[in-house]
């Protein structure tokens, strides 16, 4: 068995297989460690140097390579134009920089300031050595083996599409420079080590901070139309008259959520 | 109208001896930990001064609370926007070094050390890095009984709207006054934590009101701390998990007061059920400054009302609950009585803890430069407050000096009248007369004295039946019940958690 067959077409689909195991197992089992595990209160000043130029940047690279996996087609009719296709290569490589700028300024500050260091954990210093294995090993793929986001279409995306239909052919990347093969191997080993890290981070985004209303109530009684359990001294109450069932949402506690005033605090109470 | 109750508290501050137990109950029961060290879920803060974190008043550094827009209410740290845009790197948020660095000292050393020509001492070593400290620079309270100095008292912004006069009469030296604020979580009726919470982890408990911050949820976006223009909910930099007050509801739920009010030496806390309107929160919120205290109170219902009563029924507030309302210290002090004040009231998050201003220390005059506290009078008057109102309605009655001297003089009257009915060496015609110019009858006056001197533990603190059975039954029938209610696990890891609340990788 070549090399290839173990790290292009083996280690993705254990990699893969841990993630989504390891990730749902935590995910269900230990909620509690499911944070962004914000050292700022302790480090304010780098942290601004490290963490936005790095998050911004690899955010956008992500999404670059999110896209080009999604619609080939789209960034191949692109690229179809010279001018349009130096825009492209250059704006990835702009935020490419930005978060390796990033990236190392934030492994100075873990291993340097001494409440960073604190806070530090063996897995923190191997997940930002793949990151900057991640970042350099692309943007050296981006400066010396030209038009990366041409190639990556015919190449890579054609490869991750065989992996996805379990028909996998690594022929569409065994040719490509070491560089780029690490580049793809090291992507699967940040799928690997995603569940065990703070990386878990990504599946918790707070989306749906947009669309709800600031103020949140929640409720144990008001999702039923049971009785009131204490009467007390005074006449029977009508508990829940008017009280829908089942309006908002459940709390993982079981009980009912409320809107705030944002929307309308007495929605579910009076509609 | 949509009643709701609301466990609400209030802190005679003429009464706060500053002695710090409340703080000491309080961490020794919840924030003894790693990553909470620095936490003080409640402190007494000395006024003129600082606070903690220092300047947490001045929003213009930290950005905390509401602000109207266009007549709308909106967070200053921020909003649907810069929830996310800030979400790598917070331009507000405060600083270790804001509160201070936990401590401890080696103390085996005293004990391990050498034989050597010196005496062992104990080093002062940080409790977040575990290094030595040479200079310990900030602690809690610090600034403690520090009212008067330049450090401190004189950068307490309550300070900017006085006359240049004012504060130079105020930091006199034969004038220098100061007095103890108490502070925990106000469980506000529209909190700036839960406005500004991406993760939706803050929530207020329909029941009573508190403010909870779920600790399986929470994902450590620390826009609560910024968002809080108290500063009173704080981040674990430990666990990664953003922390407040409680208001020890497993103790609520138990029929017990909070640690820090049981254990108040003083006995300036009281905690009550007040029922309000729902509907009109956002009346409150929008009304323009001078008027916010009273917006806040009308909508603080009436409890003895049979329409208030009717409409709590069918809001499903127990009977239990309602009657509770009804013996509630805290109503009579904040609606009937009108004598406590919410604290920042310009923040417009409705706090629900409120404070009868200190008049002890305040009323004295220089005459013949020997400090006079008596005015022929026995107890000097209002116009000589050593403090003076524009400074507390700044604290108390977002710059509503009416309101302060209103209830300044309820606290008088009172005063005087009891001093007429109990000693007798004053006119009791006299005592009538301000007692009716302060708006109070005999019977209110002698009802707010046994409130205030005499009263005992269980009229201070009215607590309604919880009905922990029914809470408990929904939750274990919930539909992630048997997963994830934390009182099928209590007895196994203690309260809320199904293991112990390990930092995360």
């Amino acid at each position: 068995m070549s090399s290839d067959v173990l790290f292009l077409q083996i280690f993705p689909y254990v990699a893969v297989t841990i993630m989504v195991v390891m990730g749902i197992y935590r995910n269900v089992n230990d909620r509690f460690t499911y944070s962004s595990l914000s050292s700022q209160f302790l480090e304010n000043g780098k942290l601004f140097w490290g963490s936005v130029p790095f998050h911004y940047g690899i955010i956008t690279v992500l999404v670059g390579h999110l896209i080009g996996f999604l619609i080939p087609t789209g960034v191949k009719a692109w690229n179809g134009v010279p001018v349009r296709l130096y825009v492209l290569e250059i704006t990835a490589l702009a935020f490419g920089l930005m978060a390796l700028i990033g990236l190392v300024t934030l492994a100075i500050r873990r291993l340097s300031d001494p409440r960073v260091q604190v806070v530090s954990t063996g897995m923190d210093f191997v997940l930002l050595l793949l990151l900057l294995v991640q970042t350099v090993t692309g943007l050296w793929t981006a400066v010396f083996y030209r038009w990366g986001s041409g190639w990556y279409v015919q190449a890579a995306v054609p490869y991750l599409y065989s992996l996805f239909a379990f028909k996998p052919q690594i022929g569409y990347v065994a040719g490509l420079p070491l560089v780029t093969k690490i580049h793809i191997i090291n992507f699967w080993a940040l799928c690997a080590i995603f569940p065990f890290t703070r990386l878990v981070h990504l599946v918790s985004l707070p989306f749906t901070y947009v669309t709800r209303p600031y103020q949140r109530v929640i409720w144990y009684r008001r999702d039923t139309n049971r009785p009131a359990p204490n009467p007390g001294t005074l006449p029977s109450v009508s508990q829940g008259a008017g009280v829908p069932t089942g309006l908002g949402h459940s709390d993982f506690y079981g009980r009912m959520t409320n809107t705030g005033w944002q929307g309308a605090i007495h929605k579910d109470a009076a509609v | 109208m949509d009643v709701r109750a609301q466990m609400s508290m209030v802190f005679h501050m003429d009464k706060c001896l500053g002695c710090h137990t409340c703080s000491i109950a309080c961490k020794n029961i919840c924030t003894d930990r790693k990553g909470a060290e620095y936490m003080w879920w409640n402190n007494v803060e000395t006024k003129p001064g600082t606070g903690y974190p220092t300047l947490w008043e001045d929003q213009d550094k930290y950005h905390g609370g509401w602000t109207l827009k266009n007549g709308q209410p909106r967070l200053r740290a921020t909003d649907k926007v810069r929830g996310f845009t800030n979400i790598f790197f917070q331009p507000y948020l405060p600083q270790l070094d804001d509160y201070y660095e936990p401590w401890t000292y080696r103390y085996e050393d005293l004990f391990d050390s050498p034989e050597g020509d010196d005496q062992p001492i104990a080093r002062p070593v940080s409790m977040v890095t575990g290094q030595n400290i040479d200079t310990i620079e900030a602690g809690p309270n610090w600034d403690d009984d520090m009212g008067g100095t330049p450090v401190y008292a004189e950068n307490d912004p309550n300070l900017r709207g006085l006359s240049p006069q004012e504060r130079e009469e105020l930091f006199e030296f034969q004038r220098l006054a100061f007095f103890y604020l108490p502070r925990i979580c106000n469980h506000c009726l529209n909190p700036g934590c839960v406005g500004a919470c991406p993760a939706g982890a803050i929530y207020k408990r329909g029941e009573d009101g508190i403010v909870l911050i779920s600790q399986d949820k929470c994902r450590g976006w620390r826009f609560c701390v910024s968002g809080c223009p108290y500063k009173k909910a704080y981040y674990n930099w430990n666990t990664g998990k953003s922390e407040k007050c409680i208001l020890c509801y497993p103790r609520l739920e138990s029929g017990q007061p909070p640690a820090c009010f049981h254990s108040c030496v003083g006995r300036i806390r009281y905690l009550g059920v007040v029922l309000y309107d729902a509907d009109r929160i956002e009346e409150a919120i929008k009304a323009p400054q001078g008027d916010l205290v009273e917006a806040q109170r009308r909508i603080i219902l009436d409890p003895h009302d049979p329409q208030v009563i009717a409409a709590a029924r069918a809001s499903g507030v127990p009977d239990d609950w309602i009657d509770s309302a009804q013996r509630s210290p805290v109503y009579r002090f904040v609606k009937k009585w009108r004598m406590a004040l919410p604290l920042h009231a310009e923040f417009r998050t409705l706090p629900m803890l409120f404070y009868v201003p200190p008049m002890l220390p305040v009323i004295a005059k220089i005459e013949g430069g020997t400090y006079e506290v008596s005015d022929g009078d026995i107890f000097g008057s209002l116009e000589q407050m050593r403090l003076p109102v524009r400074y507390l309605a700044s604290l108390l009655s977002a710059g509503n000096e009416e309101l302060v001297r209103e209830s300044m003089r309820k606290q008088y009257a009172v005063r005087f009248y009891m001093r007429a009915v109990k000693v007798g060496d004053v006119d009791k015609g006299r005592a009538e007369q301000i007692l009716k110019a302060a708006g109070l009858t005999a019977e209110e006056a002698q009802e707010i004295f046994y409130l205030s001197s005499l009263v005992m533990y269980n009229e201070r603190f009215v607590i309604p039946p919880y009905s922990r059975e029914y809470n408990i039954e929904v939750a274990e029938l919930g539909d992630v019940g048997h997963r994830t209610a934390p009182q099928t696990h209590k007895g196994e890891t203690g309260i809320g958690f199904r293991k112990p609340a390990r930092r995360g990788a």
